[in-house]
C-alpha cells in the first residue's frame, strides 16, 4: 500500500507535563535524523501526535526505521484522499482488498476533527461499512476486537484512512535524560545495556578500551560494528578509542596476579570518568551484571568503584544471562558479540583473579604506578568517531563484487 | 548459434565472472584465519551469504553453501534420514524427481531405509491425494521439485504444504532447481517448506557451486564432517569466488527477471502456438501451471537424438529431455511416469529458453525444425 502519512502516537510523553515540549522537540529532532535519507518527509510535531508527510517516500523502508526511534508508543501509516464521500468510500473499499483474505471480521472508525464535513462520524460509519460489504458480501462486521479496525479521521485538511498500527520502541526520546559514557568491551551485556539505558531518553557515546597488538583491529571493529547496531536508536553514537596498552603492561610488570584484574578495572573506571568530564557526560554505565564473572563479585565492584563519585548505572546488573542474550538477539547485537576475538579483558586475565580483592592490598600495589603519568598518555591518544547505522551495513566496501 | 539447452546449464554472466576473478584475486585469506585477510574473506562470505537470502526474503542463518544441486538434494535426504531414524524410516518422493534426488532415495532404501513414490497425473503433475494416502507414522521426509525439468511442469508446492501442516514433524525438501528466478516464488515457496536446494549454474552463475534454504529449527546431519565451517554443518573451506560470483548472478538474474517479465513466456507462447500447428508433434509443456522457459515435445517416430542432432548441424543447441539422462539413452524418466507410450517418450526434445534469448532465435529455429518437418515426414 502506497501510504502517503504516518501518524505517530507518544508514548510516557503525555506524562511529562510542562516539559512537555521539550521531549516533543528532541522526538521530532531524531526521527528526523533517523530519515535522513528521505529528503522529501515533512515532520510536524503537534502536542499529542507527530504527522510524517512522506511525500512519495517509500513507506515500507521508512516503518522500519521509525520502529526503533523510542519515544513512539506506536504509529499508523495513512492515506490521505479529498474530502469528498465517494472518494473515501473508494479508498476504503481499496484498502479492504489489500488486506481482507476472506477470514477477518472488521469495523469503521469514522473521526471527525472537521465539524463541517457532510456527514457525522455514525453516518460515515455506516456508509462506509456498507461501502465494504458491498465488494465483500459475506464479510462480518464486529464491533469488539475486530481483526481489521479501518481508522478514518476527517480533518481539515483531508480525509486519513488507516488500518494498521505497528508497535514503536516505547521509552523517552534519546537525548532527554542527558549524556553517559557506556563502557563497550564487545561482549553481550555493554551493547543491551546501552540500548536500555537510550531507551530512558540517555544519549550514550561509547567507551572502547584498545591494546594493541594484544588485542587485534577485529576486536576493534568488532566493537565499533556493536556500536553501528545502537546507532539506528540514537541517529548516531560517538566511539571513543581509549589506547590501553601501556597500562596493561605497567599493570602486568608491577602487580601480582591476583590483583591484575581489579587495579585494570580501576583503570578503566579513572579513564572512563575522565573521558567522561572532556566530553560532558553525566554519569558513565556499564553491562556489569552480578555475580558474572570475577570482577562481578558485590566485593569486587566495591573495591573497583572506590576510584570515582560519578553515578554508574548498570542496567543489566540484575539480569540472568539468558534474558541479556534474548535482548542482545532482539537488538542484533548477539551474533556479533560472540565472535571469538580476544579483548582487553581476556588478554591479560589471571589465570585466579581475586574474587574478593581486599583494598589495603589494591591501595599497597596501586602505589607502585604511576597512574596520572599514565593517563594523562592514555588520554592525549583518544580517538574519537562517529558511528551512523550504516557503517554496520559495510554497505560499500564490497559492491564492486557483489 | 542458438542456445536452447538453458536447463542443462546457463552461461555465466560476464560480470559473475568478473566477481569470480576478483575475488579470487583480491581475497586471498581463507575465511576460518585468524588475521585480518581472513576476516576480510569472511566479511565478504557473509555478504554474499545475506544478499542471497535477501533475494529469498529470509535470514542469512537460513542459507548454507553446497557444491551444488547435486550435493544440495543428498544431504537434504541423507541427513534427514541420518538425523530422524531414531523416529522414523519412511521417505516419500515424487516419480519425476530428479536423479539427485531419486537415485539418492535409491541408496537410502538399499540401506533399509523404507521409500514410497508419489505418482503424478497424465500431465506432470503430482498427485497430492495419492501423496498424501503414502504418508505414515515413520514418515520423516517428503521431497517434490518445484519445476520438473523435463516438461516444465509446476508442481503443487502450496498444496502440497497444506496437507504437510498436519504431519509438522515430516521434513519438507523442495528441489528448486528449475524454479529460482523462473518462476514467482510464492508458487514453490511456501512457509511450510524446510528445505529447498538451489544451484548457481541453473542461473548464470558458476559451476560447481550452490546453496540450500534450511529453515530455522529444523536438523539435519552434516554429509561432510572436518574443520566446522557453516556453522558445523558442512565443512570444508569455502569457495569463495564461486560463492560470492554466485551471489551476484542471482541478483542479476532476479534482476533481469523483474525488467523482462514476459519476455520468456512470449517466446516460449510462440513457440507452442507454432509447434501445435504441425501434425506429428505432441506438446507436453502447456502454457499455464507450466515454468515460462521450458517446452518439451515429440516428433512422432523420430528418435529424440536424431532431431537434437540435426538442430545442432545448424547450430541449435537443445536437449533430449534432461542433459543427465540423455546420455544413457533412457526415454525420458518424467514422461514415463506420466504413462506416455515409450515410442512418443524416446522422441522427445526439450527446448530451455532464458532471458537472453530473442525472437529472432525463435523465428530461426522454427524456420530450421519446418525444413527437418519436411525432411523427416519424406523419410517415414
Amino acid at each position: 500500500m502506497k501510504y502517503t502519512e504516518i501518524m505517530v502516537r507518544y508514548g510516557e510523553l503525555s506524562t511529562k507535563g510542562k516539559n512537555r515540549h521539550v521531549f516533543i522537540a528532541r522526538l521530532a529532532s531524531n526521527v528526523k535524523k533517523a530519515l535522513i535519507d528521505f529528503p522529501h518527509v515533512r515532520v510536524h510535531a503537534d502536542r499529542d501526535r507527530m504527522h510524517l508527510l512522506l511525500n512519495g517516500e517509500d513507506s515500507d523502508i521508512i516503518i522500519p526505521k521509525l520502529q526503533k526511534v523510542f519515544g513512539i508508543q506506536n504509529f499508523s501509516p495513512s492515506i490521505r484522499v479529498e474530502k469528498d464521500v465517494e472518494v473515501i468510500k473508494a479508498m476504503a473499499q481499496d484498502m479492504m482488498r489489500e488486506v481482507y483474505t476472506g477470514k477477518e471480521t472488521f469495523k469503521i472508525t469514522a473521526k471527525r476533527s472537521d465539524h463541517d464535513f457532510i456527514q457525522t462520524s455514525g453516518e460515515l460509519n455506516l456508509t462506509l461499512g456498507n461501502a465494504v460489504i458491498d465488494v465483500f458480501p459475506e464479510i462480518k462486521a464486529q464491533m469488539k476486537n475486530p481483526d481489521i479496525n479501518l481508522r478514518v479521521e476527517i480533518r481539515r485538511d483531508g480525509a486519513y484512512l488507516s488500518y494498521e498500527t505497528i508497535q514503536g520502541a516505547g521509552g523517552l526520546p534519546v537525548g532527554t535524560g542527558g549524556k553517559g559514557m557506556l563502557m563497550l568491551s564487545g561482549g553481550i551485556d555493554s551493547p543491551v545495556a546501552g540500548y536500555f539505558a537510550m531507551k530512558r531518553g540517555v544519549e550514550i557515546e561509547a567507551v572502547h578500551f584498545a591494546s594493541p597488538p594484544y588485542t587485534s583491529e577485529q576486536a576493534l571493529q568488532k566493537a565499533k560494528d556493536l556500536t553501528a547496531k545502537l546507532a539506528p536508536y540514537a541517529g548516531s553514537i560517538h566511539f571513543i578509542e581509549v589506547p590501553f596498552t601501556e597500562v596493561q603492561e605497567e599493570i602486568k610488570k608491577k602487580v601480582p596476579q591476583g590483583y591484575w584484574m581489579t587495579i585494570t578495572r580501576r583503570m578503566m573506571l579513572r579513564l572512563t570518568d575522565a573521558v567522561r568530564e572532556l566530553r560532558k557526560g553525566l554519569i558513565i554505565l556499564n553491562g556489569e551484571s552480578l555475580g558474572q564473572v570475577a570482577s562481578q563479585t558485590l566485593q569486587s565492584m566495591v573495591a573497583i568503584n572506590e576510584v570515582s563519585n560519578t553515578p554508574i548505572i548498570r542496567p543489566v546488573a540484575t539480569m540472568d544471562k539468558l534474558e541479556i542474550i534474548e535482548v542482545a538477539q532482539q537488538i542484533d547485537t548477539f551474533e556479533l558479540a560472540i565472535q571469538p576475538f580476544e579483548d582487553c579483558c581476556t588478554i591479560f586475565a589471571p589465570p585466579q583473579p581475586k574474587t574478593r580483592p581486599r583494598l589495603d592490598k589494591v591501595h599497597h600495589y596501586e602505589e607502585r604506578l604511576d597512574i596520572e603519568g599514565m593517563m594523562e598518555r592514555a588520554l592525549a591518544g583518544l580517538k574519537v568517531e562517529e558511528i551512523t547505522p550504516e557503517s554496520a551495513e559495510q554497505a560499500d566496501e564490497f559492491t564492486d563484487f557483489l | 548459434m542458438i542456445y536452447f539447452d538453458n536447463s542443462a546449464t546457463t552461461p555465466i554472466f560476464p560480470q559473475a565472472l568478473d566477481t569470480y576473478l576478483k575475488t579470487s584475486q583480491r581475497i586471498i585469506g581463507n575465511p576460518s584465519s585468524l588475521h585480518d585477510l581472513g576476516n576480510q574473506a569472511n566479511r565478504l562470505l557473509q555478504q554474499a551469504r545475506k544478499q542471497i537470502a535477501d533475494q529469498l526474503n529470509v535470514s542469512p542463518k537460513e542459507i548454507f553453501f553446497t557444491s551444488g544441486g547435486t550435493e544440495g538434494d543428498n544431504w537434504v535426504l541423507k541427513g534427514t534420514a541420518i538425523e530422524k531414524r531414531d523416529f522414523g524410516n519412511h521417505l516419500i518422493i515424487s516419480s519425476i524427481e530428479h536423479p539427485a534426488v531419486s537415485e539418492t532415495a535409491a541408496q537410502l532404501k538399499e540401506l533399509g531405509f523404507e521409500l514410497s513414490i508419489a505418482p503424478v497425473t497424465p500431465e506432470g503433475f503430482v498427485d497430492v491425494a495419492a501423496l498424501e494416502k503414502l504418508i505414515r507414522k515413520e514418515t520423516i521426509l517428503v521431497s517434490v521439485m518445484a519445476v520438473n525439468n523435463e516438461i516444465g511442469s509446476i508442481q503443487p508446492i502450496q498444496e502440497i504444504s497444506t496437507v504437510l501442516e498436519n504431519y509438522p514433524k515430516i521434513h519438507f525438501h523442495v528441489d528448486a532447481v528449475q524454479a529460482i528466478t523462473k518462476v514467482e516464488q510464492n508458487q514453490w515457496f511456501t512457509p511450510r517448506i524446510d528445505f529447498a536446494t538451489f544451484s548457481a549454474h541453473k542461473f548464470h552463475g558458476p559451476r560447481g557451486v550452490g546453496f540450500i534454504y534450511w529453515r530455522e529449527g529444523r536438523k539435519l546431519a552434516p554429509l561432510m564432517n572436518g574443520g566446522g565451517q557453516e556453522s558445523n554443518h558442512r565443512s570444508g573451506t569455502e569457495n569463495v569466488p564461486a560463492i560470492v560470483a554466485m551471489a551476484r548472478a542471482l541478483r542479476l538474474a532476479f534482476e533481469k527477471k523483474v525488467e523482462k517479465p514476459e519476455h520468456v513466456a512470449r517466446l516460449k507462447g510462440y513457440l507452442l502456438e507454432a509447434l501445435h500447428s504441425y501434425e506429428k508433434v505432441t506438446v507436453f509443456s502447456k502454457e499455464i501451471d507450466f515454468a515460462p522457459h521450458i517446452i518439451c515435445f515429440s516428433l512422432k517416430d523420430i528418435r529424440g537424438e536424431v532431431l537434437v542432432h540435426a538442430l545442432e548441424e545448424k547450430q541449435i543447441y537443445t536437449s533430449t529431455t534432461s542433459a543427465c539422462s540423455s546420455k544413457k539413452h533412457l526415454a525420458s524418466s518424467t514422461l514415463h511416469a506420466m504413462n506416455v507410450p515409450s515410442s512418443l517418450a524416446t522422441s522427445a526434445i526439450r527446448i530451455s529458453l532464458d532471458e537472453s534469448n530473442t525472437m529472432a532465435e525463435v523465428e530461426q529455429f522454427l524456420i530450421v525444425f519446418n525444413q527437418l518437418y519436411q525432411k523427416f515426414s519424406k523419410i517415414n
